[in-house]
């Protein structure tokens, strides 16, 4: 088990390190110069030499492996960015300043990046609780009018997109109806009711589009494993239905979710971008998008970087979690 | 832990498993597939009744129609299971429940696949025994989970309890699901292919332990096999099905040493023998089963017999009804006359094949 874990961290840092790499190569092949863009638009202001005291002041002029060092270094233990008078500290962890705007772009990934975890992880309970359960439920009747009404419904939800589906959430619940007012996103440490009361929208609407997914994947996993020996053995030893099904076929059915289920997740914690603009969010995928769109470098970089920690992680997560689930795994 | 349970057949009141006219039908897309069609047998406590069949006779099929495991949405049962003078057909499921693993166990083939690959065989074993005595605690069921371990024969049964099935050998898994299907010291034990997934050695030591703990639970089994070694080896009484029907029914003896069915006679000439001529050709059977859905008119088995034009065309228009045989309780499904078994077995006795 010891070795089974030092072996996937390993691999996981080994692939963190290669997306660093790359994304700090990205800061190097845009096409405009970093100092161009911090100067501002106006090209009155910016003459060459205060282009060049940019530059000085950002490093820019070092070598690209120390300044790579250097970025690497301000993660971890933080960095003082330029020299002089100018100097300014960033504490670990240091992801640069914006050059739009000059924030710490540690303050605007730890303003936007609860936005998005709030929606992924109340989606995410949604669509499992929702789609496993219909999953199941179609499964166990088979054939019948509920099951066709289930697999119609997740067919209808896995081909509809998000950017159709919120607009007509709003439209149906917020606009016309005026059932839920348009949701403003409040931090759950200041109002807690309010915070769930925003999250309603986005959860619903993600959560139900990607049930349809899990839906029709426990459906499937569910009446295969219905089919299996070991489900047979447990009726013949005069199990009732509900231990039969619960204890036995849904142990059985539910790992492969549970691996989809990590690894979507830590895919959509990098960002949701239509979601969070759909209903108005200022996340961590919106926030990326408008930063590819300005070439604000250091926020790109940070939440580059950040997403593929979370993808990562829940790689990691998965194969942990398969391990404890399947005892069979362990061996190998 | 010998002594019958409590709600065990009377004594005197017959056979604990009396079948009826058990017939068993799918529907399925292609048609009305019929599995069984109108056995009857009985098992006493204490014997055990051999089922032989090719693959898809009918064998499995009706064992598990006893312990009512088919999908009763796709599955028409008529006929009479009678399990300690009462019929299970018809019943519902929740009352069948409670008898299952209780009063009829089951064995299966292949002990690997028929394991939950996510839980200790310990905790496995523990569950068949709590279900069935609600007030047991669940220490109470692990110390007799690993009291059966150690009666089935393995070895540090208190440490094996906490493994999983992937962990053991193929004849110690076996001998985990019999731990499991004894555990309520059932009155019907039903043994579907207990060895074809195991080696011979390992084979042999499996069907000791079935009949050690026969004798000592008194219960009746059925044992399910396409191997006549293992039916010579272990069974009382002997039921030949082919084509979801009985064909041949009699004692060990009269089946195996003076079979009177023209299949039977097949069935034996395609295992070797350890005192024939080495040299001699085994005899499969020509051709294969027949389909279910569509079977041929007559006696099912014409289309393979080679003496089915010895009987005037009825073969193939008439089904053969299981009637006595010479012998007291031997019966036989087949339209030569006895007249003309007698003669064509004793050419075969003479060559030493059914050809």
């Amino acid at each position: 088990m010891l070795r089974f874990l030092v072996k996937k961290l390993l691999l996981a840092l080994t692939t963190l390190i290669a997306v660093s790499v790359v994304t700090f190569g990205l800061f190097f092949v845009v096409p405009r110069n970093p100092a161009e863009l911090m100067c501002g638009d106006s090209k009155n202001v910016c003459s060459p030499e205060r282009i060049e005291m940019i530059e000085r002041r950002m490093g820019l002029d070092k070598p690209i492996v120390t300044q790579y060092g250097d970025f690497m270094r301000g993660i971890f233990v933080g960095r003082t960015i330029g020299s002089g008078e100018t100097a300014r500290d960033c504490p670990a962890p240091c992801l640069g300043f914006s050059f739009r705007n000059d924030e710490p772009v540690t303050d605007i990934v730890a303003r936007t990046l609860p936005v998005t975890l709030s929606i992924v992880f109340g989606a995410a309970v949604v669509w499992l609780v929702l789609g496993v359960s219909i999953g199941m439920i179609s499964a166990l009747r088979r054939g019948t009018v509920l099951d066709r009404l289930a697999v119609g419904t997740s067919l209808v939800g896995a081909s509809m997109p998000i950017l159709l589906f919120g607009p007509l959430l709003l439209i149906g619940l917020v606009y016309e109806t005026g059932l839920l007012t348009y949701p403003r996103y409040t931090p759950i440490t200041e109002d807690p009711v309010a915070w769930a009361s925003a999250m309603v929208l986005p959860w619903f609407a993600l959560g139900f589009l990607n049930s349809a997914t899990y839906a029709r994947l426990s459906r499937a996993q569910m009446l295969e494993t219905l089919s299996e020996d070991f489900i047979r053995t447990a009726r013949a030893k005069g199990l009732p239905k509900l231990t039969v099904y619960g204890r036995h076929a849904l142990r059985a059915a539910i790992t492969p979710i549970i691996t989809i289920a990590g690894l979507d997740l830590g895919a959509y914690l990098g960002g949701t971008v239509i979601t969070e603009t759909v209903f108005g969010f200022t996340g961590l995928g919106k926030t990326a998008l408008n930063a590819a769109l300005n070439l604000d470098m250091p926020i790109v970089m940070a939440t580059v970087l950040l997403a593929a920690v979370f993808v990562v992680t829940a790689n990691v997560l998965v194969d942990v979690l398969y391990a404890v689930i399947d005892p069979r795994v362990r061996l190998g | 832990m010998a002594a019958p349970t409590a709600s065990a057949a009377t004594p005197g009141d017959g056979p604990y498993l009396q079948v009826r006219d058990l017939r068993v039908r799918f529907r399925t897309e292609d048609g009305v597939v019929r599995a069984v069609d109108g056995v009857s047998f009985a098992v006493e406590r204490g014997r055990t009744l051999g089922i032989v069949g090719e693959s898809g006779s009918g064998k499995s099929v009706t064992s598990l129609a006893v312990l009512g495991l088919h999908d009763p949405r796709r599955t028409e049962i008529s006929g009479e299971i009678r399990v300690g003078g009462r019929n299970l057909v018809g019943l519902p499921d929740a009352e069948i429940r409670r008898l299952r693993g209780r009063e009829l166990a089951m064995i299966f083939q292949d002990p690997l696949s028929a394991l939950h690959p996510y839980y200790p065989v310990g905790r496995q074993i523990a569950e068949a025994y709590r279900v069935h005595h609600p007030g047991a605690s669940r220490h109470t069921a692990w110390r007799r989970a690993v009291e059966m371990l150690d009666r089935v024969g393995i070895p540090q049964p208190a440490r094996r309890a906490e493994q999983y099935p992937h962990e053991f050998s193929g004849g110690m898994r076996q001998r985990v699901m019999i731990a499991m299907a004894l555990v309520n010291d059932p009155a019907l034990l039903i043994a579907d292919e207990p060895t074809t997934a195991l080696d011979v050695t390992v084979q042999a030591q499996i069907l000791d332990l079935l009949a050690d703990l026969q004798q000592e639970f008194r219960s009746a089994i059925i044992l399910i096999t396409h191997d006549l070694g293992v039916v010579s080896q272990v069974a009382d009484d002997v039921l030949v099905m082919y084509a979801g029907r009985a064909v041949e029914h009699g004692s060990v003896e009269q089946v195996l040493r003076r079979p009177q069915h023209p299949y039977t006679w097949g069935l034996l000439s395609s295992v070797p023998s350890l005192h024939g001529d080495p040299d001699t050709d085994l005899l499969p059977i020509p051709g294969n089963p027949p389909s279910l859905i569509d079977l041929p008119t007559g006696c099912a088995f014409h289309p393979r017999c080679r003496y089915a034009d010895h009987t005037g065309g009825r073969s193939l228009r008439e089904v053969p009804e299981l009637r006595p045989a010479a012998e007291a309780g031997h019966l036989v499904a087949c339209h030569l006359s006895e007249e003309e078994r007698r003669r064509y077995a004793e050419e075969i006795a003479r060559v030493g094949v059914a050809r």
